[in-house]
């Protein structure tokens, strides 16, 4: 194994090749790692650079996965959505963790199937669960859920339970759907 | 629709008014269609199927379902094979058969609830489950767990990847028709449930962890239970490969079936055991350790073949690798506490709740408000353990709350079934089972 990097030696090494594209994150708290935060646009160069790229050869994509910010109270967060990509070298076992902000209106982001074949189901699951579409996947189809679901569940305005959540499936209620619930209102999303 | 009904493998008539491609997943997948919007640039849902494996044989294939009710899936799980005679020319899942929405759970409960819940992901290894997600939560709060409670948490996890292990083995023989070998498995497992009994209060669904700890210590004869155990361990183990390895019927089926090679297992996100298997030495507990298991002197064994039977082989010399650990780590199991002293992580005694002021705001707080269990805004973690089935991890973001802003969980199982049906193309559907048996898909923390 080689030597590992830590984020900030990568972020580092990303900011010296994509300059103004890249922000750089830092959580709060003690021995927080840094996140790498890109624009969808340069994504697939970033994530593509991570992966050829000598001393960084990140050849193993971890996960995908989404966070919605849509009740999280923080000004410098744009978007709604973010994207977020855990990497890892199985060459110089170092660890890195990607985001991108993904807007409501137009939800959608490069996939990273091209790269890494992981990405085909993680890519699959993010969608199913927040309704970002991953453009490139050839296999966007609903993963846990039915596939005559029309809601995404893992977003902050889908309910857990009672109305709104019931009204997901109307094909299951004798009285049919139920009027007023989030599901009325832009597709149980 | 008659000709539908012929055998399989024989050429019918009319074939050209009924192409292949209506008669196979396409047909099934029809519901899928409808919604344009989810199909993208991709109208067609012909995923793993190539137009070449049509031709083969000149015949008709015929759509065939393994699962969801299936003894060979040892769960719900769903594989929709396309098959002409015996040969399967193309492969589909379908999952989700058991999510329950441990994700958005995790979003409506404490952090401290929420380890029950990560009980159901992983069944097998319930204790793994539990560890990892405390780990996760500690990091996020950055809390310190007692020697004591690290090292009991390193020796019933490693009894709990044990029992996933020997479990899995015994189900693949089973499944290629050595029976007894699942009897043999499990009763095994059930002397580990006796430990996780006596020591948790339950069998299956431990619960054991909590922030900063595990809820309580082990009995006063646990030393001796588990050096009763290991012993046994090492037997049974030396059983179970006298009557598989060099087992002619056995290493036929097992060999040569389900080959993944080293780069495709890194490319597709494979881990542990399978991931091993292939050749890659890639073990969290060695590259990343987590609850001292730097203090352990154990080896990652890898095999070459990257097949079936070299699965088999990697979970049993693994069996061996945990009992090492285990040997060490009851040799220095020290005194102390098992939960942080910290009263704003950890729940008081009861006694104490009960008697003194100070203990009951403690209490009180921490179940209504959080209390020292409230990680700062803002933060997000990813950790990841090594589950019996490879890395399992958690991804955190808090946001100041009692709980947590999101939680996702990377289950190793479903990296390794989305490699399934590149797996099981072009050969026959008893190798099929041959080849998910000894990924040990486990539908729980599949689906969650």
């Amino acid at each position: 194994m080689g030597t590992p990097l830590t984020p900030e030696q990568i972020t580092e090494r990303l900011s010296k090749q994509f300059g103004d594209e890249l922000s750089v994150h830092l959580p709060p708290g003690e021995s927080a790692a840094q996140v790498a935060i890109v624009s969808r646009e340069s994504l697939e160069n970033t994530l593509s650079f991570l992966q050829s790229e000598a001393g960084l050869e990140f050849d193993f994509l971890v996960d995908v996965t989404a966070v919605d910010y849509l009740h999280f109270d923080d000004p410098s967060i744009q978007e709604r959505f973010a994207a977020v990509y855990q990497l890892y070298s199985t060459i110089h076992n170092h660890r890195f963790t990607l985001k991108t902000p993904v807007p409501e209106d137009d939800a959608w982001v490069p996939s990273a199937v091209e790269l890494w074949g992981s990405a085909l189901w993680a890519e699959r699951e993010t969608h199913d669960m927040y309704g970002i579409r991953f453009k490139g996947n050839p296999d966007m189809r609903r993963l846990l859920m039915p596939e005559d679901f029309p809601g995404f569940p893992l977003r902050k305005d889908y309910p857990l339970r009672g109305r709104g959540e019931r009204d997901a499936f109307p094909q299951y209620l004798d009285s049919g759907p139920i009027s007023g619930g989030a599901a009325e209102e832009g597709g149980g999303g | 629709m008659s000709e539908k009904r012929k055998a399989p493998g024989m050429p019918a008539e009319g074939a050209e008014q009924n192409p292949p491609e209506t008669l196979g997943l396409e047909l099934l997948r029809k519901g899928l269609a409808a919604d344009p919007e989810y199909r993208g640039e991709h109208p067609e849902p012909r995923f793993f199927i190539t137009d070449e494996a049509e031709d083969d044989f000149g015949g008709k294939t015929m759509t065939l379902n393994l699962g969801p009710q299936h003894p060979a899936t040892h769960g719900t799980l769903r594989v929709v094979l396309k098959v002409r005679g015996e040969k399967i020319v193309a492969a589909d899942t379908e999952i989700g058969f058991l999510h329950t929405g441990f994700e958005k759970l995790s979003e409506h409960m404490s952090y401290q609830q929420w380890v029950t819940v990560t009980d159901r992901m992983n069944y097998m290894s319930a204790m793994n489950n539990n560890v990892g997600y405390a780990i996760a939560c500690e990091e996020l709060l950055g809390v310190e767990v007692p020697r004591r409670a690290q090292v009991i948490r390193v020796i019933l996890s490693e009894f709990s990847r044990l029992a996933d292990h020997i479990v899995c083995n015994g189900l693949a023989g089973m499944d290629v028709g050595a029976f007894s070998l699942m009897f043999w498995a499990f009763e095994r497992r059930e002397k580990v449930y006796d430990l996780m009994e006596a020591v948790t209060g339950t069998r299956l669904t431990t619960s054991y962890t909590r922030i900063g700890g595990v809820f309580r210590d082990v009995p006063a004869d646990f030393d001796s239970m588990v050096k009763n155990l290991v012993t046994e361990f090492r037997r049974f183990l030396e059983e179970m490969r006298s009557m598989t390895i060099g087992n002619r019927i056995f290493e036929d089926r097992m060999r040569g079936v389900g080959i993944i090679s080293s780069a495709d297992a890194v490319n597709w996100g494979v881990t542990g055991p399978i991931l091993r298997a292939s050749g890659i030495a890639y073990d969290v507990r060695k590259a990343a350790p987590y609850s001292g298991y730097e203090r352990y002197d154990f080896e990652v064994p890898t095999q070459e073949g990257g097949d079936s039977y070299s699965r088999f082989v990697q979970r049993l010399e693994e069996c061996e690798q945990s009992l090492d650990i285990i040997s060490q780590a009851i040799e220095d199991l020290p005194e102390g506490p098992v939960l942080s002293e910290d009263k704003k992580i950890s729940l008081p005694e009861k006694d104490e709740v009960h008697q003194n002021i100070e203990s009951l705001i403690h209490h009180f707080k921490q179940i209504m408000f959080g209390h020292g269990i409230l990680p700062e805004r803002g933060r997000e973690v990813y950790s990841s353990t090594e589950s019996p089935n490879g890395e399992l991890g958690f991804y955190m973001v808090s946001d100041g709350e009692m709980n947590s802003y999101k939680t996702r969980v990377r289950p190793p199982s479903i990296f390794h079934f989305a490699v399934l049906p590149k797996l099981i193309e072009g050969l026959m559907i008893s190798d099929a089972v041959a080849v998910l048996a000894t990924l040990n898909v486990i539908a729980g923390e599949l689906d969650r």
